[in-house]
Formats: structure tokens, C-alpha cells, sequence
């Protein structure tokens, strides 16, 4: 288990509430970018968020410390995000299409020439969009490689999958997304 | 066949999607822990200290008499939400708890039956200084005959005193049960000024609605209207429909004649 994993697992072990910020803390960040590029819309990916957080708290609080002690935090909190997901896909199915993809805010980095941040803004937006269009196993697995920084090992974990699987689906996803963008647009990535 | 070219996977550096993909990432908004979980302060209340728990949606939970760990304890039995310690407790509390109004303070009551939300709203209307019998909260929240099961939605009233549940008293002039104990119950009604004394004499002389023989309208013996029947003109009726057959109305503020 790495450091950060280790931290949030003693923390949990301790007081809940307090061990949940820790948890909260340290897992927020891939927890919401993943909901964000999964979904492609802010809103949407606060309310997965939130609801992927309480439910792992619910869970926390029937755990008894062997079984926090087991925990893979990141892994755990993803794969309760990667269920609400799927589920809200199919319901969302059954509802009427949804309104144009949200404008997600990307925070400046003062650092970051003017021309720059605009490039880069442009490309996320596009390239965000693109994600949409991957079959939802492509999606979820290039998401959890490239956006989330996980390794092949977690995202099999999270997604139920093989290795093996897990690499075939982020070599597909990257290759549909460098088609998607050539047609869409000149300069290829 | 291999291919010279080297593998995004194993080399995201030199993949310029790779890149792009990462920059995808984003920090979480700071507004989203407060949507996971509630918040906690200690503050002054009519009975002494209270601890109140709090959402993004509203004031959740209020109880009196337990510790730090207790009341975590019991919030979360119920509500199963991490509970934070807040800076400072949300705009209004201080002033409705101080006043007995709840003013524009929001409460979180999700979690409640549609009955028991029902009892409460109808808890909450009864102003400050008055009371009303448990009927007739059960024929506000729409089931008339659920007297009993009134008394259980407000014994489980997740804010008390906000929702001022004490108000709702037996018809026969005794205060009756609450989550703090009778004994508070009746403190808090002398601290509104409510005449319990008199309401309870007239109860023993049989007189529950009280009438004004120059306006003809009828009134729970608290109500402001009947407070200010002057004694020459005050009529006791043992019903409401005695007073209807005396030619009275029921009042529009107490509403004593609500049906449901």
C-alpha cells in the first residue's frame, strides 16, 4: 500500500468523521475529475461526487477495523463512483437527451501565458467533449489511466476487469480519440 | 507485429494526447464537502445549551443534554453523515432560538415520513405564547384520527424548540410529553407567557373554546383573539359545536374549526 493509502486507512481506523476528511482530503481531487470527465458535466459530477462520498461514509460506519485495515481507499471510493455512474447512465437512458455539454471552469495558472491558457483551454474543451464520445468501457478506463493517474493494476481492480482487458481498452479509447480529433480538426495530437 | 514506436501506456511524457488528457484533471470545488457533510455548534437556547447539527439544505438536528461524543453518536445512527465541528453557527440560529421565530432560517428536514413533515409544518405555525391539542395538529397534517401517531412525529421532531413542538398540548389542560421531559415543557410555555394555570382551571370547569359575545367568533383559550376577550364578554364552550349552536364562528388565526 502506498503512503497516502496507509494514512487514510489509520485515520479511518481512528475517529470516522475526522478519518473521513483524511479520506475525503486525499482522494477528492481523482474522485471529482473522474466524475467530470465521465460525465462531462460540473454539475452532474458534484452531485456523483457527493453521492459516491456519502455512500462510502455509509459503508465506513457498518466496517469494523479489519476491514477498514483491507481497504484499498482509492480504489474502493472508485469503484463506488464507477457503480453510481453506471447506474445514472441507465437511468439517464430512459430520460430525454440532455442539454449541450457545460463550459467546466478551469482554474488559471498565472504562470500560463494568455495565448497558452487559451490554446489549452481550447483543446480541453474539445478533447473533453471527444471522451463523450467513447464507448462507456473506453471511457471509463482511459479516464481512470490518463486523467486519474491510476495504474493498469487499480483501474482492473475498479472496473472488474483483466489486465489485459483494461490495456486493450485504453489502447482502443486513446487510438478512437486521435481519430475523432483528426477528423474533427487539422492538427493532429 | 512490435512496433518501434513507444507505447503511450509505458511513455505518457512523449504522448502529446497523453498530456492533454492529464491537464483534464481538476481539484474538486470547495463547496463539495459541504455538500457530504453536516456541521456542528454549541450555542445558548430558552433551556440552556443545546447542540445543533446543520447541512448545506438547513438546520437538521437539535438535541439538548447529550456530550461531544453523544450527540455524534446519535446524528449519525440517524442521519449517517459525517459530522464536522462548524466555525460558527449558521445566520438565524441564534435570533430563532433567542425569539421563538424561526424567521428565514432553512431547515433540513429530508429523512422525514410525509406525515411526520406534515406534523411539523403544522407544529411550526403555532405562534409563540399559544398552544394547540395534538387534534388538532393531526387534522392539520390531514388525518384526523391519528392523534397518537401525532404525539410519536413530534417525540421524534429532529428540532425541537425550532420547530416548537411544545406547543402542542393535551386538550384537558396538562402540558403532556416532550423529547426534554414535561417538566421543560411547561417551563418553556411560562417563558412565552402562556397562562397554563388558567387553561388549566378553565379545563376543569369543562371549557375548551372560549367566545366573545360581541364579535361571535370562538378561540382556543390561548389564541391572541381570545386573550384579549375582556371577562364581561368571555363565553366557555365544552365544544365547538356548542358555540356553532350559539351562533358562533370559529376563528380564522387558532382555526379551532379546521376539518379535515
Amino acid at each position: 500500500m502506498d503512503e497516502v493509502a496507509a494514512h487514510v486507512v489509520t485515520a479511518l481506523t481512528g475517529d470516522l468523521d475526522h478519518g473521513f476528511t483524511v479520506l475525503y482530503d486525499a482522494y477528492r481531487g481523482a474522485v471529482f475529475s473522474t466524475a467530470l470527465r465521465l460525465c462531462g458535466r460540473w454539475a452532474e459530477a458534484e452531485d456523483l461526487s457527493a453521492e459516491a462520498f456519502l455512500r462510502a461514509y455509509r459503508a465506513l460506519t457498518g466496517y469494523d477495523t479489519d476491514r477498514i485495515g483491507e481497504l484499498r481507499p482509492r480504489a474502493w471510493l472508485l469503484t463506488i463512483l464507477m457503480n453510481l455512474w453506471r447506474n445514472s447512465l441507465r437511468s439517464a437512458a430512459r430520460k430525454p437527451p440532455p442539454g449541450p455539454l457545460d463550459a467546466a471552469p478551469d482554474p488559471a495558472d498565472p504562470a500560463e501565458g494568455v495565448e497558452a491558457a487559451a490554446a489549452r483551454h481550447e483543446t480541453g474543451r474539445e478533447l473533453a467533449g471527444l471522451l463523450a464520445g467513447l464507448p462507456e468501457a473506453q471511457r471509463a478506463a482511459v479516464v481512470l489511466r490518463h486523467v486519474a493517474d491510476l495504474p493498469v493494476a487499480e483501474i482492473a481492480t475498479v472496473l472488474a476487469m483483466p489486465e489485459g482487458t483494461v490495456k486493450s481498452h485504453i489502447s482502443r479509447g486513446l487510438a478512437r480519440l486521435r481519430t475523432m480529433h483528426t477528423k474533427g480538426a487539422p492538427d493532429a495530437f | 507485429m512490435r512496433s518501434d514506436v513507444p507505447d503511450p501506456l509505458h511513455d505518457p511524457l512523449h504522448d502529446p494526447l497523453a498530456g492533454e488528457l492529464a491537464a483534464l484533471a481538476s481539484d474538486a470545488p470547495g463547496t463539495l464537502l459541504d455538500r457530504i457533510v453536516a456541521r456542528r455548534v454549541q450555542v445558548p437556547a430558552p433551556l440552556g445549551q443545546v447542540r445543533v447539527a446543520f447541512t448545506d439544505h438547513g438546520v437538521a438536528y437539535l438535541r439538548a443534554g447529550l456530550d461531544k461524543e453523544e450527540f455524534t453518536a446519535a446524528f449519525r445512527q440517524r442521519f449517517a453523515r459525517p459530522l464536522l465541528p462548524a466555525d460558527r453557527p449558521p445566520a438565524g440560529l441564534l435570533p430563532a432560538l433567542r425569539d421563538g421565530r424561526l424567521g428565514a432560517l432553512p431547515l433540513d428536514l429530508r429523512g422525514l415520513s410525509d406525515f411526520e413533515a406534515a406534523v411539523l409544518r403544522a407544529a411550526a405555525a403555532i405562534p409563540r405564547g399559544q398552544t394547540r391539542p395534538y387534534a388538532w395538529v393531526a387534522r392539520q397534517a390531514g388525518r384526523p384520527k391519528a392523534v397518537r401517531a401525532v404525539g410519536t412525529a413530534l417525540g421524534r421532531n429532529p428540532v425541537p424548540l425550532l420547530i416548537p413542538c411544545h406547543r402542542v398540548t393535551r386538550s384537558d389542560g396538562a402540558v403532556g410529553q416532550y423529547i426534554f421531559g414535561a417538566g421543560a415543557k411547561e417551563r418553556l410555555l411560562r417563558q412565552e407567557n402562556v397562562n397554563l394555570d388558567e387553561v388549566a382551571a378553565l379545563a376543569a370547569g369543562g371549557v375548551y373554546f372560549l367566545g366573545s359575545d360581541t364579535t361571535r367568533i370562538v378561540c382556543y383559550p390561548t389564541c391572541a383573539d381570545a386573550r384579549r376577550i375582556t371577562p364581561a364578554h368571555r363565553q366557555g364552550f365544552r365544544t365547538l359545536d356548542a358555540a356553532r349552536a350559539a351562533g358562533y364562528r370559529p376563528c380564522h388565526h387558532c382555526r379551532p374549526g379546521l376539518t379535515a
